[in-house]
């Protein structure tokens, strides 16, 4: 789609540049600044250089170690949950209601997760799993099933899956719905008249719709579930131990808990860097996706 | 086909009821007394109470955390979409030298951790002075959410055919007046998901709004950790606060149920 050129439209992107640029490129300054300084307190700096990034990113340090530690944990995470939200918001998509007062209910209920606050949800689950008050957990010990979220760390990575499928899968699947409910009628009645099976349906017409809106869905997922901080931080505090403590739990107790500046501040462009490389990735694959049909261009 | 739509039907029922277990685990525990909940699991409450609903509204330290919470949730919201409108519009209907980076940018921040500004935003709302103010939360929530009101509004805006902005410029109608009283009104649902999308993200964001905040201006999801107390958990008084935190959302999905399936896809399906 060609557009006409013409740069005073410029005028009109000012307000969101500038007050983007406010809060976002005055802010990361400062971090840069802290990231190649020490202090011994007293609101005394001197210069570090790369110091910082040289110990984080070398494992063997405490520093480094922690950080790498806390990455992988938190990529586990992401890949985790996306294998489980991505197959079961598409199997949700297709079971959704096709007409009448109870499509409006689902959509209703389905959306009600998505709308809580995150520490209410964090709330919501440690009230819903605890051993002693929560129907969960109560529910699991008395079938004979050990749980006990706040001592065994694999009660605790299972209980935060299940919030976090609990919490979002239904953004996939409303997404999903969105880009089945663009489906031609006739392209069912086609497929109907060809003989074709369900499985094929879904294959030829129903996943080539979606993976627009699925290739959103991914990008949302993966960014949220790698910036994930206050569910955890609710629920378990980042425990036991360290085995919840993802990266936004450890950046928050680097530099608000111990104020380390420093370390918190490599330690956070190093993680901006990261985010930035795949949502480069992603727009990428997205604009390029929507150059093959131009008819519904992605990216302006 | 009729037994493939019988188990569509039983995923959807299984999958809600997985949705609302919780949700009503909160909801009872709301009505019931800390000594009921102290003393085993009881599936609905045995003497009803609303003792903890009538602390948070005849509490001004409780009933304030709400008042804040919404304050600056509906200001974000408003200025999110007043600057995200023009801005939109330029993206869909002009190409400008630096188009495509400066819409990659805008992206580029939705997607950044709040952690990573959480103690820079500290320091810049401390030196202009706005620490402890609705300003500050709200300032500090379009890091994200106008970025995003800008993606969403640009995907329904794409969907207006261009040939409507030239016949209204024939017709003689300047620019701030074609856009307010033709374009926005052709584009009056993507206004009100692109709002509703604001909304959802300053509501439920937890972070930033704890680290920008004090006394004055306390969100009521900072209240909700004071429930700890020397005597242990107020697990009811937290239930309560809990359900009351669900409403406004819920509420505000009521409004716009028919349009949430193409909202969430951002316009473009």
């Amino acid at each position: 789609m060609d557009k006409p050129l013409n740069n005073r439209a410029w005028w009109l992107v000012a307000p969101v540049f500038l007050i983007v640029a406010f809060s976002a490129i005055v802010p990361i300054m400062t971090v840069v600044n802290y990231s190649v300084q020490d202090t011994f307190g007293n609101n005394q700096f001197f210069w570090n250089g790369l110091g910082w990034f040289q110990e984080l990113l070398d494992p063997s340090t405490e520093l480094g170690g922690r950080f790498f530690d806390a990455l992988w944990r938190n990529l586990m995470f992401s890949a985790i949950i996306l294998a489980i939200e991505v197959p079961l918001g598409i199997l949700v998509a297709l079971s959704m209601p096709r007409e009448g007062w109870k499509v409006a209910a689902t959509l209703v209920v389905m959306a009600l997760p998505l709308l809580i606050p995150w520490n209410v949800v964090g709330t919501i689950w440690q009230v819903f799993a605890r051993a002693d008050i929560g129907l969960a957990g109560w529910g699991l010990n008395a079938l004979g099933i050990p749980y006990n979220f706040t001592g065994d760390p694999l009660a605790a990575w299972i209980t935060i899956v299940v919030m976090d499928v609990w919490h979002w899968t239904s953004l996939v699947a409303l997404l999903c719905y969105a880009g089945l409910k663009s489906i031609p009628d006739a392209y069912y009645q086609a497929a109907r008249i060809d003989g074709a099976s369900r499985w094929a349906i879904f294959t030829t017409i129903q996943l080539p719709k979606m993976n627009r809106v699925l290739l959103i869905a991914v990008l949302l997922r993966f960014m949220d579930s790698f910036m994930i901080y206050t569910e955890p931080f609710v629920l378990t505090g980042g425990g036991p131990g360290n085995a919840t403590t993802f990266l936004s739990i450890d950046l928050v107790k680097l530099a608000l808990g111990q104020f380390d500046l420093g370390k918190a501040a490599a330690m956070s462009l190093v993680y901006n860097l990261i985010v930035l490389a795949v949502c480069w990735v992603f727009y990428t694959v997205m604009t390029h996706a929507g150059s093959e049909r131009p008819q519904r261009e992605i990216a302006g | 086909m009729n037994q493939s739509s019988r188990t569509g039907t039983l995923v959807m029922v299984v999958y809600l009821i997985f949705l609302m277990l919780p949700i009503y685990w909160l909801v009872n525990m709301s009505l019931k007394t800390n000594f009921e909940i102290n003393s085993g699991v009881t599936l609905w409450p045995n003497d009803i109470t609303f003792e903890h609903y009538i602390k948070i509204f005849t509490d001004s330290s409780w009933y304030s955390g709400y008042i804040n919470s919404l304050t600056y949730v509906v200001l974000n919201t408003i200025i999110s979409i007043s600057l995200a409108l023009p801005a939109a519009y330029a993206f869909s209907r002009y190409s400008f030298i630096g188009e495509k980076h400066l819409f990659f940018w805008l992206l580029s921040n939705r997607m950044a951790p709040p952690a990573v500004f959480a103690l820079p935003f500290f320091n810049l709302y401390s030196a202009i002075g706005l620490f402890d103010t609705p300003w500050a939360v709200a300032l500090a929530h379009c890091l994200f959410n106008v970025p995003l009101a800008v993606w969403i509004l640009e995907g329904f805006m794409s969907g207006v055919p261009r040939e409507i902005d030239e016949t209204a410029a024939i017709d003689g109608y300047s620019f701030p007046r074609f856009f307010v009283k033709i374009f926005m009104p052709l584009i009056a649902s993507g206004i009100g998901v692109a709002a509703f999308f604001c909304f959802m993200f300053s509501w439920v964001e937890l972070l930033l709004a704890r680290t920008l905040t004090a006394t004055n201006a306390k969100p009521i999801a900072v209240t909700m950790t004071r429930t700890v107390s020397a005597a242990g958990m107020d697990w009811g008084l937290l239930a309560a606060a809990g359900v009351l935190t669900i409403i406004p959302g819920a509420l505000v999905i009521w409004f716009v149920r028919n349009y949430i399936a193409k909202g969430f896809a951002l316009g473009r399906v």
